[in-house]
């Protein structure tokens, strides 16, 4: 049997665990430069900053990661945080209840989500324009309501969710670990997860085959808005703070995680922990440059960098497999 | 169905959009249907115009450049600390011109050459063209900018406002080219039948690479009048401003998938937009719901397209 022979998701895997060591040397080798060029890196304040952010990072491309499987996109992750942050940090100053606002939150990105889906599945235009005019209407919706206002000062109990620890270890490092653990098996171990695989790699096959791709894609866009709310969250209990732009700058950063974590645009191939190699790839780079003292106003610049170089190498990498 | 009925459905839908849109806020505010106000909204309109025209061609190819708002504000950039530095309004001119065409090249061959997805080609070089703005004002503003600069925006030859002229000469040359040049044919090629092309032995990827460079051009062209109006370039200037383009190609009936394109639909697109915002306006309703209403226009747009393309 020859490579070609081999179904689209056997390919993927094996290629996937090289793929995915690649990444972990690529992380490895920021450290090392890092370490060499700044005696704040190795320390292990710095260390678990560059975790907690990770974590936050990862939290975002998530449920993207299952999007873009799909080959769809969600360009209105960025305005989804702000919105679900800004809704949230409203219901918790209002109640003090952190756990109304914890509903608040998911409760917004999901529906968000909710909506992208059904726009996706019932207008067959591509995900990227239907998620990026919801995106305008979101970023729109969420200056009116804030009006420029900030709320800022919520309960410690809230806090704890972006700033607490446990063991020493910053609360938001587990929930990454959670969600990795729960998204993993979710996509290679279960039905739904593989059909999704199935979707991306060939959605015409996928149809015929009995999938039900219309409510897969509902799904995926779903969780991805789902996920966006849980990390507003975590983002706000880390700021402590909501204004309407908190989530603006997320998105191009998210999309960056999930393709230098080496899943494919078009669709079929990528793993979660392959995301969470890119968040954490990402976050290195950026925490490299404010060690280095290299102002915030490159970082659009270099992640534009980085997303163009990542994605460029997926093609080069599926027309040498072709 | 009655002949009346079957003219109606032939009218397209974005003329109805903008009759009902003028009418409604004819009679919501005295204000808006005045002689003064439509030209206002012509002349609100062009840097819209500037846009809209060549990412209706771009659309067309199955592409989209999401840049245009940030490579227009680095061209702004870019006019401005040239006239500052040299007080030539030519040499800033072709500065602008100069960055709108370099990003064009680097989006086309991303696209073209590379083979990336147009939206995340055009997403990453946003961000490029975003942070290279802060990068070089630091986050402030460029101001001093000379009178006569000011003139393109503000005054008149021969009684017609300047920017409504340069509309109305860059919708001659668009649709002259769309549908009377070899160019123009490609283009239509290029979104619904680019094998042929291909096999005709023209070279597709030149003229995808073209369509960009087009859409960069006229971005950095549109700096100029925007720097006039704002008589200063500030680094987030044209956050967004692709947006309405987009919006406007969507509303005008342009299809994200079908490779056909009505560049007199954008015409009118723009001008819901336009109408759109200046009836907003004058009705104190903040600029934070406009954008989020003309996100709801694109997603009604778009729904009728899908329902069109099924039906």
């Amino acid at each position: 049997m020859t490579a070609t022979d081999a179904g689209p998701l056997r390919r993927g895997l094996s290629g996937e665990a090289t793929q995915f060591a690649a990444r972990i040397a690529a992380a490895l080798a920021v450290c090392i430069v890092l370490s060499l060029l700044s005696d704040a890196f190795l320390t292990t304040s710095n260390l678990l900053n560059v975790l907690r952010q990770t974590a936050l990072l990862f939290l975002m491309a998530s449920g993207l990661t299952l999007v873009i499987l799909t080959a769809g996109l969600d360009l209105s992750v960025g305005a989804n945080i702000g919105l679900s942050a800004c809704l949230a940090a409203v219901a918790i100053k209002s109640t003090g209840s952190p756990w109304l606002g914890v509903a608040v939150g998911v409760g917004c990105g999901s529906l968000i989500g909710l909506l992208n889906g059904l726009l996706v599945t019932a207008l067959r235009v591509p995900a990227f324009i239907a998620t990026y005019g919801m995106m305008w209407l979101i970023l729109g919706a969420t200056y009116s309501y804030m009006g420029g206002e900030t709320v800022h000062g919520f309960p410690p109990a809230f806090r704890q969710f972006g700033s607490g620890y446990f063991l020493g270890i910053p609360i938001p490092i587990y929930m990454m670990i959670l969600f990795l653990l729960l998204g993993t098996l979710f996509a290679q171990r279960t039905v739904w997860g593989q059909q999704i695989y199935a979707i991306g790699a060939n959605p015409v096959a996928a149809r015929l085959s009995g999938i039900p791709v219309q409510r897969r894609l509902v799904l995926v866009y779903v969780v991805s808005g789902a996920m966006a709310g849980l990390a507003s969250l975590i983002l706000l209990a880390r700021v402590n703070s909501a204004e309407a732009d908190i989530g603006e700058h997320f998105t191009l950063p998210a999309i960056a995680a999930v393709v230098i974590g080496g899943t494919s645009l078009f669709g079929g191939s990528g793993t979660i922990v392959g995301t969470l190699a890119g968040a954490l790839i990402l976050t290195l780079v950026v925490n490299g440059m404010n060690l280095l003292q290299i102002k915030a106003s490159w970082q659009p610049l270099v992640t534009g960098v980085i997303i163009l170089l990542a994605v460029w190498f997926d093609i080069r990498a599926r027309r040498s497999g072709e | 169905m009655t002949a009346a009925a079957s003219m109606i459905l032939r009218v397209p839908g974005v003329a109805i959009a903008l009759v009902l849109l003028v009418a409604i806020f004819g009679v919501a505010n005295p204000n808006f249907a005045t002689l003064s106000n439509a030209q206002n909204i012509l002349i609100q309109s062009t840097i819209l115009l500037l846009l809209a025209l060549p990412m209706t061609l771009i659309v067309m190819t199955e592409g989209l450049d999401l840049s245009m708002g940030a490579v227009l504000t680095l061209a702004s950039i870019a006019l401005a600390m040239t006239v500052v530095a040299t007080g030539s309004s030519t040499l800033a001119l072709a500065a602008a011109l100069a960055v709108g065409l370099g990003f064009g090249v680097l989006n086309g061959c991303l696209v073209a050459l590379l083979d990336i997805p147009p939206f995340i080609a055009t997403l990453g070089t946003l961000g490029i063209a975003q942070g290279l703005s802060l990068v070089v004002t630091d986050g402030q503003s460029v101001v001093g900018i000379p009178r006569g600069l000011q003139q393109v925006y503000g005054g008149t030859f021969g009684g017609v406002p300047i920017p409504i002229l340069i509309g109305i000469v860059a919708f001659a040359v668009f649709y002259l080219t769309l549908y009377r040049t070899r160019f123009g044919s490609y283009i239509f090629a290029l979104g619904g039948n680019r094998e042929a092309l291909k096999l005709a032995g023209v070279a597709d990827r030149a003229m995808l690479i073209a369509t960009y460079v087009v859409g960069g051009t006229m971005a950095g062209f549109a700096a100029l009048l925007m720097t006039a109006r704002m008589n200063s370039a500030h680094p987030t200037a044209g956050i967004g401003l692709e947006f309405d383009a987009i919006a406007a190609v969507a509303v005008g009936g342009t299809s994200f998938e079908r490779g056909n394109g009505w560049l007199t639909g954008t015409l009118l697109g723009v001008l819901v937009v336009g109408v759109l915002r200046n009836g907003l306006n004058l009705m104190a309703v903040p600029s934070s719901a406009q954008v989020a209403g003309i996100g709801a226009l694109v997603i009604a747009a778009l729904l009728v397209d899908g329902l069109r393309s099924r039906a």
